[in-house]
C-alpha cells in the first residue's frame, strides 16, 4: 500500500505537463536512435546528458527524459531489425530472425505492430516488476556500512563478464583502465593530488561525461567514417497491417513468458537486455517446439524477443535504482547521470530521493504508452529516417554532443579531452576491449575505493571486517558466482546464439 | 552672471562627481567557480537578482559558470587573465579560503584578489546519531581527548576540507593534542555521511547546520553543538553554540565574494557598498531565509582581514595535521 502511495505521488512528477513532454520527447529521440542501427541505447542516453544539462532540467525532469530514451531505444531497435535484418541495437537481434523473414513475406507492417505490442507488453511487465521488488530491496538501506558497500562493488565487477562476454581478461583490462582514470584528481582519504601535474583543469578528476560522450558518440562517428561512409539505403515499403485479432490474441502468452524472463533476466547484474530477448526466444522456441515456424517469420519469433528485451530493460534498472549497481551498459550510462545530479547511487536513493525515483518509475509506465501510441501511427515516419545516409546523420548526433558539452562547462579543454576519449574509445574499440566496464570502473572505482578506506579506520585496520557480516559474505558469494559462471555457462550460451543467427550482427 | 555662475558651478560639480563615483554600465559578469547548482551558482544568481531588483546596477548580472579545481580555474582565470576588470565578481566561500590555505591553487595565494565581502553564511555543528552515549559537546570532546581514536568522525568534504577541519578546530579547542589521529572518514556529501551516522555504523557527523536540519527534526540527529558565536535565529534557537559548553570553537561557512586585485579603487569601493546594501535590504534577507543562510557580514573594511586571518588559522592546521609540509 505503502508503495501504491509513492507511486501516485510519482505520477503527480511525471504528469506535470512539463515532465510529461519530456517523457515525450525522450521516447521518440529514443525510439529515433534505436532504430538507426549503431546506436543503441548506450549511446542514446550518452549523448542525451549534455543536452538534459544545456537544458538546465530539474533532476527528476533529466531522469525522466533519460529513461524515456532508454525505454524508446529498446522500441526503436526492432524497427531496422525487420526491415533490414541489421538489428538497431545489441538487444534488437533475435528480432531479425523472424521480423526479416516477415518482412520478405511482405508482412513487415504486421511485423512492426506486433512487435510494438509486444515491447508494450514487456515493458509493462517488468515496471511493475520493478515497482514490486524495488522497495523490498531498498529496505536493505540501512544495514549497508562500508564493509557491505564495498562487497556490493566487488560484485558489481565479478559480474561485468556476464555484460560484455567474449575474452574475460579484456574486461578486466577494460576495468582496470576505468579505475585507473578515476584515480586522477583529488583523493578524498588523503586530500592529496594524484596524477594531476599541477592542470589545473585536471584537480577535480575526469568528468565522467566527457569520457561517456566521448567513447560512445565519438568512436562510433569513427566507426562509421571508416565502415560506412557512401550512401542511404533504399527506401523501405511497409505495406498495410493485416493482423488480425486472433493471432494478436494468439500471442499473448508468448508475451507474458517474454516479459516476465526478460525481467528475471535483467534484474540479475551484469546480464542486461540481450540476455532477456535471447532466452525469451530460445524458451519460445522450445515451449512451442514444432508447432512454430520460427526462423521462417513466425509471429511469435517476433513478439517474444521483444517483450523479452522490453522487460529486461526495466530490470535493470532495479539493480541501479537499489543498489547503484547497474545491471547493463546503459543503466551504467544512466548512473552517470544520476551522479553527476548529486544524487548518490545505492541503497539510500529510494529515502533519499523518492520523489526523483518514483518519478522515473511512474514515468516508464507513462513512456510505455506513449511508445506505443507513438510507434504504430509514425512508424513510417522512423522507416523514412533510415533512408538517411549516416554522412549527414553522425555530424549532427555529434554536433549535439559537442554543443552540449561545452554548454556544462564552457570549456574548450573538456572538448579537447572528449576527443581524446573518442579516438581512445575507437582503438579500444578495434582491440576489442568492451567500453562498458570503463565506465564501470570509473564510475564505481572511487566508491570503491572509499569504502575499503572506511571499513579499515573503523575497524582500526583490521581487514577480516570486509567479510565479516552476513550481508558481506552473501555479496561475496554471489561475486564468487558471477565470476565463475559466465567462464562455465557463457561459451554455451554465445554458441547456442552465434548458432541461432547466421548473419553477424553489425553493431556492437 | 550669477546664475551663469551657478550653472557653471554646477555642471562642474556634476562632472567631478561622475569622476568620482563609478558605477557599472552594461552587462556585469559573476563567475560562479563551479557547474550550475550548488552554492557558488546559487550565490551569484541569487545576488545577481537582488542587485538588479535594488537598482543596484543598470543591466543585468550574467552568471558565467567556470567548474575546475574547486574554484582554481576561475581564481587562475581572475587572476592572469582579468586582472583589471572593474566590472567582474567571483563567487567565494570558505571552500576557497581552505583550498587558498593548503596551497592547492598552485602558485597563487589569498593577497592576489580583493575580498569584497560576505552575504551570510551556514554554521558548523558537530552532531551524533539519537541512541547515542554522548549527550553534549563536553562528553565527546573528553572521549576525544582521553583516546583520539575512541570517536570517528563522518563529513562531506574531503580529507583536510572544511568539514574536517571544523572537527580539528572544536577538538583543539577542548584540548585535544593528537588531532592527526582522530579518524575522519570522508564521503561525498552531508547527507551521505549523515547517514551512516544515523545508521550506527560511524560515531559522529560534522557538517553545516544546512544538512542537519532534516535528519534533526526528525529526531534522528542530535546536534551536541553550532559553531557560531551567539545561537542561531528562529527553529535553531534550542542548539547550544559550542562556547556556552566551553569550547572557543567558531566555524561559519561564509559566501561571498572576491574580485581582481588591478581593478579601480572606485569600482572597489562601490561594489563593497553595494554588497553592504544587497545584505541590509528586505530582499536580501527573504532569500537569506528560503535558503537557510544565516546572518554573517563582517563590516567591509574588516571582512579582508577576515579573510587572512581564515586562511592563517587552515593553514595552521593542516600543519598540524601534517597535510601540509
Amino acid at each position: 500500500m505503502e508503495t501504491l502511495g509513492f507511486l501516485m505521488e510519482g505520477f503527480a512528477v511525471a504528469l506535470t505537463p512539463y515532465n510529461l513532454m519530456f517523457a515525450l520527447l525522450g521516447a521518440f529521440v529514443g525510439t529515433l536512435i534505436g532504430c538507426l542501427p549503431g546506436l543503441g541505447p548506450a549511446n542514446g542516453v550518452a549523448i542525451m546528458i549534455p543536452l538534459a544539462f544545456t537544458l538546465g532540467l530539474p533532476p527528476e525532469t533529466a531522469m525522466i527524459l533519460l529513461t524515456s530514451v532508454y525505454a524508446g531505444a529498446m522500441y526503436g531497435g526492432r524497427i531496422s531489425s525487420i526491415l533490414l535484418n541489421i538489428p538497431g541495437d545489441e538487444p534488437a537481434m533475435m528480432t531479425c530472425l523472424d521480423g526479416y523473414p516477415m518482412a520478405q513475406k511482405g508482412r513487415a507492417a504486421d511485423a512492426l505492430a506486433i512487435s510494438a505490442i509486444a515491447s508494450f507488453t514487456g515493458g509493462l511487465i517488468g515496471t511493475v516488476g520493478l515497482i514490486m521488488l524495488a522497495p523490498i530491496l531498498a529496505k536493505f538501506a540501512l544495514t549497508f556500512g562500508p564493509a557491505e558497500y564495498f562487497a556490493l562493488f566487488m560484485l558489481a565487477f565479478a559480474t561485468l563478464g556476464g555484460i560484455t562476454g567474449k575474452n574475460p581478461m579484456k574486461t578486466v583490462i577494460a576495468a582496470t583502465i576505468g579505475i585507473m582514470i578515476s584515480t586522477v584528481g583529488i583523493d578524498i582519504a588523503t586530500g592529496t593530488q594524484r596524477y594531476t601535474f599541477d592542470i589545473l583543469e585536471l584537480y577535480e578528476g575526469i568528468d565522467f561525461i566527457l569520457a561517456i560522450v566521448g567513447l560512445f558518440a565519438i568512436s562510433e562517428l569513427l566507426f562509421f567514417v571508416e565502415a560506412r561512409i557512401g550512401g542511404g539505403r533504399k527506401k523501405m515499403s511497409v505495406g498495410k497491417i493485416t493482423l488480425s485479432f486472433k493471432e494478436l490474441v494468439h500471442t499473448i502468452p508468448t508475451q507474458l513468458r517474454g516479459g516476465v524472463l526478460g525481467f528475471i533476466a535483467g534484474v540479475l547484474p551484469g546480464a542486461g537486455a540481450s540476455l532477456g530477448s535471447f532466452i525469451s526466444y530460445t524458451l519460445e522456441k522450445q515451449v512451442l517446439g514444432k508447432k512454430g515456424t520460427f526462423g521462417e517469420g513466425d509471429i511469435r519469433g517476433v513478439a517474444a524477443p521483444e517483450a523479452g528485451n522490453n522487460g529486461a530493460s526495466s530490470g535493470a534498472l532495479v539493480p541501479m535504482l537499489t543498489l547503484g549497481v547497474p545491471g547493463s551498459g546503459t543503466t551504467a550510462v544512466l548512473l552517470a547521470m544520476l551522479i553527476s545530479l548529486n544524487i548518490t547511487p545505492g541503497p539510500l536513493m529510494f529515502t533519499q530521493h523518492a520523489d526523483i525515483v518514483w518519478g522515473v518509475i511512474a514515468a516508464l509506465l507513462i513512456g510505455n504508452v506513449l511508445l506505443l501510441i507513438i510507434n504504430i501511427p509514425l512508424v513510417g515516419f522512423f522507416v523514412r529516417l533510415l533512408s538517411v545516409p549516416p554522412m549527414y546523420l553522425l555530424p549532427i548526433v555529434t554536433m549535439v554532443a559537442f554543443v552540449g558539452v561545452y554548454s556544462i562547462s564552457h570549456s574548450t579543454f573538456d572538448l579537447y579531452f572528449m576527443v581524446a576519449f573518442g579516438v581512445g574509445g575507437y582503438f579500444l574499440r578495434k582491440l576489442e576491449i568492451p567500453l562498458v566496464p570503463i565506465i564501470l570502473g570509473l564510475l564505481l572505482g572511487p566508491e570503491m575505493e572509499k569504502n575499503l578506506g572506511h571499513a579499515l579506520i573503523l575497524s582500526d585496520g583490521d581487514w577480516t571486517v570486509l567479510w565479516s557480516s552476513p550481508l558481506a559474505i552473501g555479496f561475496w558469494l554471489v561475486a564468487g558466482l558471477g565470476l565463475v559462471l559466465p567462464t562455465l555457462v557463457g561459451p554455451i550460451l554465445r554458441r547456442r546464439m552465434r548458432a541461432a543467427l547466421k548473419e553477424g550482427p553489425v553493431s556492437d | 552672471m550669477l546664475i551663469k555662475r551657478t550653472l557653471s558651478f554646477v555642471a562642474a560639480a556634476a562632472v567631478s562627481m561622475s569622476a568620482l563615483a563609478w558605477e557599472p554600465s552594461g552587462k556585469v559578469e559573476c563567475i560562479a567557480p563551479s557547474d550550475p547548482g550548488g552554492g557558488w551558482d546559487f550565490t551569484c544568481r541569487s545576488a545577481g537578482n537582488v542587485m538588479q531588483e535594488l537598482g543596484l546596477i543598470d543591466g543585468s548580472v550574467q552568471t558565467v559558470n567556470m567548474a575546475g579545481a574547486g574554484g582554481g580555474v576561475a581564481y587562475a582565470h581572475t587572476v592572469s587573465k582579468r586582472a583589471e576588470e572593474n566590472k567582474l565578481l567571483v563567487a567565494a566561500s570558505t571552500a576557497t579560503t581552505t583550498r587558498l590555505a593548503q596551497k592547492q591553487f598552485p602558485g597563487m595565494n589569498a593577497d592576489m584578489v580583493t575580498w569584497v565581502g560576505a552575504l551570510g553564511a551556514d554554521y558548523g555543528v558537530i552532531a551524533v546519531g539519537k541512541d547515542s552515549e554522548y549527550k553534549n559537546l563536553n562528553d565527546l570532546m573528553d572521549a576525544v581527548s582521553a583516546d583520539p581514536r575512541s570517536v570517528k568522525f563522518a563529513g562531506g568534504s574531503a580529507r583536510g576540507g572544511w568539514d574536517h577541519l571544523k572537527v580539528l578546530i572544536t577538538a583543539k579547542a577542548a584540548g585535544a593534542d593528537d588531532l592527526p589521529r582522530i579518524p575522519y572518514l570522508s564521503y561525498n556529501n552531508g547527507g551521505e555521511a549523515m547517514t551512516q551516522v544515523v545508521g550506527g555504523q560511524v560515531d559522529a557527523f560534522t557538517g553545516d547546520i544546512s544538512e542537519a536540519t532534516g535528519f534533526m527534526e526528525s529526531g534522528d540527529l542530535r546536534v551536541l553543538a553550532v559553531l557560531a558565536d551567539e545561537r542561531l535565529p528562529g527553529k535553531f534557537n534550542h542548539i547550544p553554540t559550542a562556547k556556552e559548553q566551553g569550547v572557543e570553537a567558531v566555524g561559519p561557512n561564509w559566501r561571498g565574494f572576491y574580485m581582481p586585485k588591478g581593478a579601480d579603487e572606485a569600482a572597489r569601493e562601490y561594489w563593497v557598498n553595494a554588497v553592504d546594501t544587497l545584505y541590509a535590504s528586505e530582499e536580501w534577507k527573504k532569500v537569506m531565509k528560503s535558503n537557510g543562510l544565516i546572518p554573517f557580514h563582517p563590516p567591509a573594511d574588516k571582512f579582508d582581514e577576515f579573510v587572512k586571518n581564515q586562511v592563517q588559522e587552515i593553514e595552521q592546521l593542516s600543519r598540524e595535521i601534517g597535510l601540509l609540509k
